[in-house]
């Protein structure tokens, strides 16, 4: 649009709205053609959607939240509260984009937001004619409480839900995955400026040559946009030289919306979204965390609207946003202008307005007098200039035609004489200037009120950061003129004046809420929803304050302002994430991991790590798996991997002394080349770990711990060395990965490695139970260890990892001739189940040792982590939960977790424990479980019930039995 | 949050873990002496101080030393890390 392009299709001609000169950002030999819905425009390269479409004439960009009235842009950046749309580019949509933001290039592609059928018919916009109906509250007022009659209440909501989502509300967000490539980038620098207009270019140079690592960021494409156009040779001669310092990275399209703990601060970059095509290797967005020493805020400041009876009209516009329109883009954004104003700023907007050529009408100042320089500037922009006045209505179906002007007395906010009509297609406004504190006040600087600025300031900045420029309050309009506005927020007038455009929300909303006893502005904030939408109140929230402060009578700096949270301006979750997507858990894999899924070997996630859950035969569920592995092991032999387990090396003189000290029982005279079941309380007396450990010299122990507790048991180490017993020689490493382990059971399981070990004899004398030999198998070293949690005969084989499947291997093909099969978890949790023996289920750190029937390992002997807490009167109940066998009575599958009960489905009565385990017990030829049971012990032999009523529903008899449910003596292990 | 390991430098909270209160943890009562209060105190009483709060930290993802680290529960600032050791 703007541009001539007469070779194209279906041009939308209009072009009176752009300048035949000026525009310092567009490059006037370049037309771009973009897409909005559907239909294709044309702009300028250098052009934002907004200014294209402002070139254009085209004055509707938006339709509102709540009412759908039609809306025009108002600002020229970050602050926009109308200008939404969808950017669909790519296939992907990118819903409420501000057109203030979008820079056109060929191929952009764009939707207009909220409104059926169109933009310009939008058939919701009877929302309007609605008014109070939808008033602050409605939502809480209509569809929350109890249900009175038909058409109230949470029900109500709940029926109408659906069509008032698609009536209120802004863009629709895609539902396909997003393609693009999005980075994240971690950086350091000494100072961090945000903001690249003067002040922060300007802080910037003095910090370089002061020999400081520094990172500017600036939102826009363009250093020092929000400067006057005068100052363009000299933002470029400073840009140019920090571009040449190797240790200043100038970062432009580059928000900084985000700071947390210790001086990092989150940015994004949005490398190509200007582009038509990337540039190969860039990613769509890059994603900054930024850790600055400190942090330099020159964000500036944003011009305030005033809130007046028909505000909202397309043709309302900020006024320093229209004079960068005509100095940025050779857009002015009418021709017949008119101002309104309660302060200086805007005269000299409309000098440079009409010196881009637009005609002045009137300038309408709130305040009865204005200095000499603004007099001046009046003067030179033309036009009636009206001091005392206020407007006080707009007229004009979509887009202002005409503003009503009345006298008025700012401070007893009266009105005089009749109103007078003035034709005008475009009015400016300025309510004053507010400082950019968002980022201080994340830091968690409390903002402070200037009477003078009537602005939140940031306070006196502590180490982290300092504040520069505009953001600072150093607002400086040149020509001699005031910073200083009139306290005027509002005008207050009859007809429906918004505070908050994005959200819809009116003076009068925020005058309702505080009748109804809204008096906190956290509270106003809620219940209004004033704020709340995808701007985050850039334009609204002062207003809406001094509006309460106002109904409260209270001055603004007692009503307080909200705390702002991150992130500035929206963020997007892809940059955020980066290429952390997919499948980001961690996987810990066994040396034998290959052979097993080569073997049918069904994968389970224990943790992190991925463990065999059965080796199904076709056709086998893995029900039937587990049994047959299980009846193998019992009758034959059997091969698991249990190198998941954590494996710990001790070494140093005082190993013995510092295992007496963490085990309950005792270590110190265990000899070299044996082993000891062992166990761990934590020191308020409950159980934490248990497992085995080998002494393999003097002063040498492998230590094995459950797999789920190894990280915990290593750490609990560490603490008692460093900060308990630094006194001990004692040195603690982690072995878990450097170990393959396989566990070798079943009756035949001396055959087999009688029939492979080299080195050394593995009969009973050699290797008695809890004895070790080192041998090899297939020419690797090994460490064989007889031990047993399947209750079987059992020996444990360790050998270097990566030797683990040569080992795994040859292990099965000495078991060949006895049958041998590989086992899975399932079949491994069943053989514990039945031997009673206990896990991570078990000890789930509210059991002891005597409910676990571990108390034989407590030495009285010594003390050790946990002695001194483990006879408290609590736990030394006799009705606590003790550990017992069930048995189902029905030949119903028992459930995990079921709770245990006295009575039948209808009386359950109340819970007396809970099941921690079950299995299909092929010794018993029943379901059994494990459970932990009030007063267990005595309950032995009683019939009672496994319920499970959420999940499987099952109410299932069961009889209590001795946790030692088969080979109670232990024979089959010791044999 | 980044926390000034001693022996490993700055680093990112991501390397570390947290391990409860320094000054009680620290205080370890003989283990012959079976004074019940004195233990309960070491497990159980904690203080929730807004503001300075001396906590251990596990370099877990460097050195594994564990750190004493008085940060300042309502601002969020480290004032100091040092070597985490015993108390008399």
């Amino acid at each position: 649009m703007g541009v001539d392009a007469p070779d194209r299709p279906e041009v939308r001609v209009v072009t009176s709205h752009r300048r035949p000169e000026g525009g310092t950002a567009i490059d006037r030999d370049h037309t771009v053609g973009f897409t909005v819905d559907g239909r294709q425009c044309f702009g300028l390269a250098g052009d934002t959607l907004a200014s294209a479409l402002l070139a254009g004439g085209v004055r509707v960009m938006g339709r509102s939240f709540k009412y759908h009235r039609p809306r025009g842009v108002m600002a020229i950046g970050v602050d926009e509260p109308n200008a939404l749309f969808t950017v669909t580019t790519d296939g992907v949509r990118e819903p409420n984009v501000r057109a203030t933001e979008i820079e056109v290039f060929d191929g952009l592609t764009v939707e207009s937001q909220n409104r059926w059928p169109s933009l310009e018919n939008d058939v919701m916009a009877v929302n309007q004619l609605g008014g109070k109906a939808l008033a602050a509250g409605f939502y809480y007022k209509t569809f929350m409480g109890p249900v009175f009659g038909p058409l109230k209440g949470t029900r109500f909501w709940m029926m109408c839900e659906h069509a008032i989502r698609r009536a209120a509300g802004l863009g629709r967000p895609g539902t396909a995955p997003d393609e693009s490539r999005y980075e994240r980038i971690n950086a350091f620098c000494d100072v961090l400026v945000v903001g690249g207009g003067l002040a922060g270019l300007h802080k910037a140079v003095e910090e370089a040559k002061a020999g400081k690592r520094v990172i500017v960021c600036e939102l826009e494409p363009r250093w020092g946009a929000g400067a006057d156009a005068k100052k363009d040779s000299e933002i470029r001669q400073i840009v140019e030289s920090l571009d040449s310092n190797p240790d200043v990275t100038l970062l432009a399209r580059t928000t900084v919306w985000g700071w947390y703990d210790g001086n990092m601060l989150a940015a994004t970059e949005r490398v190509a979204d200007h582009l038509k095509t990337a540039p190969k290797g860039a990613p769509r967005q890059r994603h900054w965390v930024i850790r600055a020493g400190h942090v330099a805020l020159a964000a500036g400041a944003l011009e305030r609207p005033i809130v007046f009876p028909g505000n909202d009209r397309p043709g309302v516009m900020l006024a320093d946003a229209a004079r960068r329109y005509a100095e940025t883009f050779g857009v002015l954004p009418g021709q017949h202008l008119t101002i309104l104003t309660n302060n200086d700023s805007a005269y000299a907007a409309a000098v440079t307005l009409r010196h881009a050529g637009a005609n002045i009408r009137a300038i309408i100042d709130v305040r009865p007098e204005i200095g000499a320089a603004a007099q001046r500037l009046a003067d030179r922009a033309g036009g009636a200039l009206k001091l005392g006045h206020a407007v006080v209505g707009t007229s004009g179906a979509k887009g202002l035609k005409t503003i009503s002007v009345a006298r008025y007395n700012h401070e007893t906010q009266s009105f005089a004489g009749g109103s007078e009509q003035i034709e005008t297609d475009c009015l400016l406004v300025s309510g004053g200037w507010s400082p950019v504190v968002h980022l201080a006040s994340q830091a968690g600087a409390q903002p402070v009120w200037d009477k003078t600025l009537q602005a939140f300031l940031p306070p006196d900045p502590d180490r982290r950061w300092s504040v520069h420029g505009a953001a600072a309050g150093n607002l400086d309009f040149g020509h001699d003129l005031s910073p200083a506005p009139a306290p005027v927020f509002e005008i207050r007038h009859p007809g429906k004046a918004f505070v908050d455009l994005q959200h819809d929300v009116t003076a009068d909303d925020v005058r309702l809420a505080h009748r109804e006893g809204f008096r906190s502005v956290e509270h106003l904030k809620r219940y209004t929803t004033l704020g709340m939408a995808t701007d985050q109140g850039k334009t609204s929230n002062i207003a809406g304050l001094a509006i309460m402060a106002d109904s409260l009578g209270k001055p603004i700096p007692d009503v307080g302002t909200t705390r702002f949270r991150p992130p500035y301006t929206a963020a997007s979750l892809g940059a955020i994430a980066a290429e952390r997507f997919g499948d980001l858990f961690p996987h810990r894999l066994t040396p034998m991991h290959d052979w097993h899924g080569d073997h049918g070997a069904r994968m389970y996630a224990a943790g992190h790590w991925e463990r065999p859950e059965s080796y199904n035969r076709p056709g086998e569920t893995v029900e039937q798996a587990y049994v047959r592995e299980a009846k193998t092991v019992r009758s034959g032999v059997g091969l698991v991997d249990v190198s998941t387990l954590g494996k710990i090396d001790i070494a140093g003189p005082d190993a013995p002394e510092f295992l007496n000290r963490v085990y309950t029982n005792g270590f110190a005279k265990l000899p070299v080349g044996k082993a000891r079941y062992g166990l761990m309380l934590r020191e308020d007396g409950f159980a934490m770990d248990d497992g085995t450990t080998w002494r393999l010299s003097e002063n040498r122990f492998l230590m094995t711990t459950t797999t789920a507790n190894a990280g915990k048991v290593m750490s609990h180490l560490e603490l008692c060395l460093d900060v308990h017993w630094p006194d001990l020689r004692v040195h603690v490493t982690s072995v878990t990965d450097q170990w393959a382990g396989a566990a070798i059971a079943g009756p035949k399981s001396r055959d087999v490695l009688a029939s492979c070990v080299t080195g050394t004899a593995v009969d009973n004398d050699a290797l008695p139970f809890m004895g070790i030999v080192h041998g090899a198998i297939a020419g690797v070293p090994v460490m064989i260890c007889r031990l047993s949690f399947s209750g079987e005969l059992a020996y444990e084989v360790y050998c270097g990892a990566h030797h683990g499947t040569h080992v795994w291997e040859a292990l099965m093909a000495a078991g060949a001739p006895f049958a041998i099969a590989p086992y899975g978890l399932e079949a491994l949790g069943t053989l514990r189940i039945e031997k009673g023996h206990v896990t991570a289920a078990e000890i789930d750190g509210r059991t002891t040792a005597r409910d676990l029937h571990l108390d034989w390992m407590l030495s009285s002997k010594k003390p050790f982590v946990g002695s001194a807490m483990m006879d408290r009167d609590g736990l030394t109940d006799k009705s606590r939960w003790t550990l017992v066998g069930v048995v189902s009575r029905s030949g119903e599958k028992l459930h995990g977790g079921s709770h245990v009960v006295a009575g039948d489905r209808d009386a359950p009565g109340p819970g007396l424990g809970h099941l921690t385990a079950m299995a299909f017990s092929p010794e018993m030829n029943a379901y059994v479980g494990l459970a932990l049971v009030e007063d267990g012990e005595n309950r032995i032999g009683q019939h009672l019930y496994a319920t499970d009523p959420v999940r499987s529903g099952t109410h299932i008899p069961v009889e209590i039995v001795s946790h030692h449910m088969v080979d109670p003596k232990g024979e089959r292990m010791h044999g | 949050m980044i926390i000034v390991c001693p022996f490993c430098g700055p680093r990112d909270l991501s390397e570390f873990a947290y391990c409860g209160d320094a000054d009680n943890l620290a205080a370890r009562p003989d283990p012959a002496a079976t004074d019940p209060a004195a233990w309960n105190a070491y497990v159980y009483d904690r203080t929730n101080p807004a503001g300075e709060h001396a906590e251990i930290w596990q370099h877990a993802g460097g050195c594994r030393k564990f750190l004493r680290v008085v940060r300042n529960t309502v601002t969020h600032e480290i004032s100091g890390v040092t070597m985490l050791e015993p108390k008399a």
